[in-house]
């Protein structure tokens, strides 16, 4: 799988992006520059997180957009839907009508991603993990995956190599199907999701989800058809009541699993979770020295408060956790001994299915392939870092003086781009770009797109 | 290319940022993920040697394809008996470093498992000089 790239979904609107830096800024592998007056992510860097779209004040980032109609290809259409999509919703929507609002907007099975810890939980009585070596990091947040193949090789032994809750109850619910005597090739399952990385992740030929899942829909546009659902059928959603339809089926372990300390509350021996990617790394990077010899499980989200925190989530991060977390003092502990049954119907065909392959490394840190090469180019930065002005003010278009030093040396940009020595020395700059080699005009030449 | 950094003696607080920024250093130049961890490991262990027994010194870095030369110098006062102080477990901290988590007697043990060549240079009363080569290969691994 190491040569397949990345597929993202962050797109730079060029017409709308001002270059104001603010991305550049809160990028945490530093995988965006501003080249032409406008921003431009380095697709071997990004790791899909959502900050920049976040922070983007001109709402110039954007995320790929699915076609709610694609489900209507298949006749049985699954909705794998996370805990946090009852989030969303203010008490006045009850969760039944929520679940309600998914059947009427088109889809025939509606199934939670967490019940996927269920499903584990009955197959094998407990919360198994695959790894090579501990402390084990969850496997949860794509993009933390992202960022260790990126930038932490060392520790992709450690991460937990079994399948994430919702691809296992993506899994199940294809199973279930079938058992009933459903068509296989008419089952389309789709993930509603509020995240960047992971739909970037369905979307990525030959990943983990290939053949389990159909596609990605965006949380967002989801809410809106539900949003419009009830506007329109107030009488028919009010009249949803227990006897109409049930609840899918959870547990409250599992309703919790993706809010920060969700799942590490779960896992035996000592646990750790830290939430929000600039916390993540600096956290890897103590790991990473084998200072943490003493932890047994580390649950690492890109996302503060964890996947409340995702991008496309319409309300509020601390009101939607309040509200799963409520919901989830009424849920029971286990689930039902009838949908055990039917977990365990299928158990044999489960168990097989249920590790995914070893992830690889991908580089990004390195400065070249060849190792003189890369230290030549390390020099030259460190001899260019000394003249440039150090206040990081991002004006050239990169995100610091070491990191515009980087680029000159790797001739992706010239020493001409500072504007601080353009203002106060101008002479010398040019005795500078002469020492340093010219470079193309960056504008000329722009990155590629992502 | 070559860098140095200082050691203070007993700012503990500050232990293992020298052997931090030179992983930064490392990891940009496609060296093994092995070899990193070997290297920092080692220098590690050698900083905080300096800041828990010397007066305070220096490390010395000299990275070249292949291969990476790292000297850790202190000003003092010597390590009277380095084969005692090569024994895994011995160790001459006080009872305020080992409450901080140091002194296991670990230290020259550990740095010599992860160097390719070591050299100590020492005396009761004077300088001790260590010297660490390390034979790096290309990789992600």
């Amino acid at each position: 799988m190491a040569d397949i790239p990345f597929h993202h979904t962050l797109t730079v609107l060029q017409d709308v992006c001002k270059g104001c830096t603010h991305c550049m800024k809160r990028c945490p592998t530093g995988a965006i520059r501003i080249a032409g007056g406008k921003a431009h992510v380095d697709p071997e860097r990004c790791i899909d997180c959502g900050q920049c779209m976040v922070v983007c004040p001109h709402h110039a980032i954007v995320l790929e957009q699915s076609d709610f109609n694609r489900i209507f290809n298949y006749r049985n259409r699954v909705a794998i839907i996370p805990s946090l999509l009852f989030g969303q919703f203010e008490d006045t929507v009850s969760d039944l009508q929520i679940v309600h609002a998914l059947l009427q907007i088109g889809f025939t099975h509606v199934h939670i991603a967490e019940f996927g810890v269920d499903i584990l939980r009955t197959l094998g009585n407990r919360i198994s993990v695959y790894a090579d070596d501990r402390p084990v990091i969850s496997s949860y947040c794509p993009a933390v995956v992202r960022l260790i193949q990126l930038r932490y090789p060392a520790l992709l032994r450690t991460i937990n190599l079994m399948r994430t809750p919702a691809q296992i109850a993506a899994l199940f619910a294809r199973l279930d199907i079938e058992e009933q005597g459903g068509d296989p090739e008419e089952t389309g399952v789709f993930y509603i999701t509020p995240c960047a990385a992971k739909f970037a992740q369905i979307n990525t030929p030959m990943s983990a989800t290939s053949g389990l899942i159909q596609g990605g829909l965006n949380l967002d546009s989801v809410f809106n058809l539900m949003q419009s659902y009830f506007a329109k059928n107030k009488k028919e959603s009010l009249a949803v009541t227990p006897g109409v339809i049930a609840f899918p089926q959870i547990s409250a372990p599992a309703f919790l699993w993706s809010l920060t300390k969700g799942e590490s509350a779960s896992m035996p021996g000592r646990t750790l979770a830290v939430d929000e990617v600039h916390n993540v790394i600096e956290f890897l990077e103590l790991v990473e020295e084998d200072k943490q010899q003493n932890l047994d499980f580390l649950e690492l989200r890109a996302c503060a408060t964890g996947c409340t925190g995702g991008v496309l989530n319409p309300r509020n991060r601390f009101l939607a956790s309040e509200r799963i977390k409520h919901m989830a003092q009424r849920l029971p502990r286990e689930i039902d001994k009838e949908t055990k049954a039917r977990v365990l119907k299928v158990s044999d065909r489960m168990i097989h299915n249920l590790k995914v392959d070893r992830i690889e490394a991908k580089h990004s840190l390195k400065l070249d392939q060849d190792m003189g090469l890369a230290l030549q180019k390390m020099e030259k930065a460190r001899r260019i870092l000394e003249v440039l002005p150090g206040i990081d003010c991002g004006l050239c278009g990169s995100p610091s003086c070491a990191a515009l030093a980087e680029d000159i040396a790797r001739s992706n940009a010239s020493i001409r781009q500072c504007a601080v020595l353009k203002l106060t020395d101008p002479r010398g700059l040019n005795t500078l770009a002469r020492i340093w080699g010219e470079q193309i005009a960056l504008e000329k030449t722009p990155k590629p797109e992502v | 290319m070559h860098v140095t950094f200082k050691v203070t003696a007993g700012d503990f607080s500050n232990a293992g940022k020298i052997s931090s920024s030179i992983k930064t250093l490392l990891k940009q130049l496609n060296i093994s993920s092995v070899d990193v961890k070997r290297i920092i490991v080692a220098l590690y262990e050698a900083e905080v040697n300096v800041v828990a027994h010397s007066y305070g010194g220096e490390v010395v870095c000299d990275i070249e394809p292949h291969q990476a030369f790292i000297q850790v110098i202190d000003t003092g006062p010597g390590i009277p008996d380095l084969d005692l102080a090569m024994t895994e477990g011995w160790s001459t901290a006080t009872a305020e470093v080992r409450e901080m988590g140091f002194g296991a007697g670990m230290g020259l043990p550990n740095i010599r498992k992860n160097t390719d060549e070591l050299s100590i240079q020492t005396q009761a009363g004077g300088h001790t000089h260590i010297m660490m080569r390390f034979y790096i290969s290309e990789g992600t691994i």
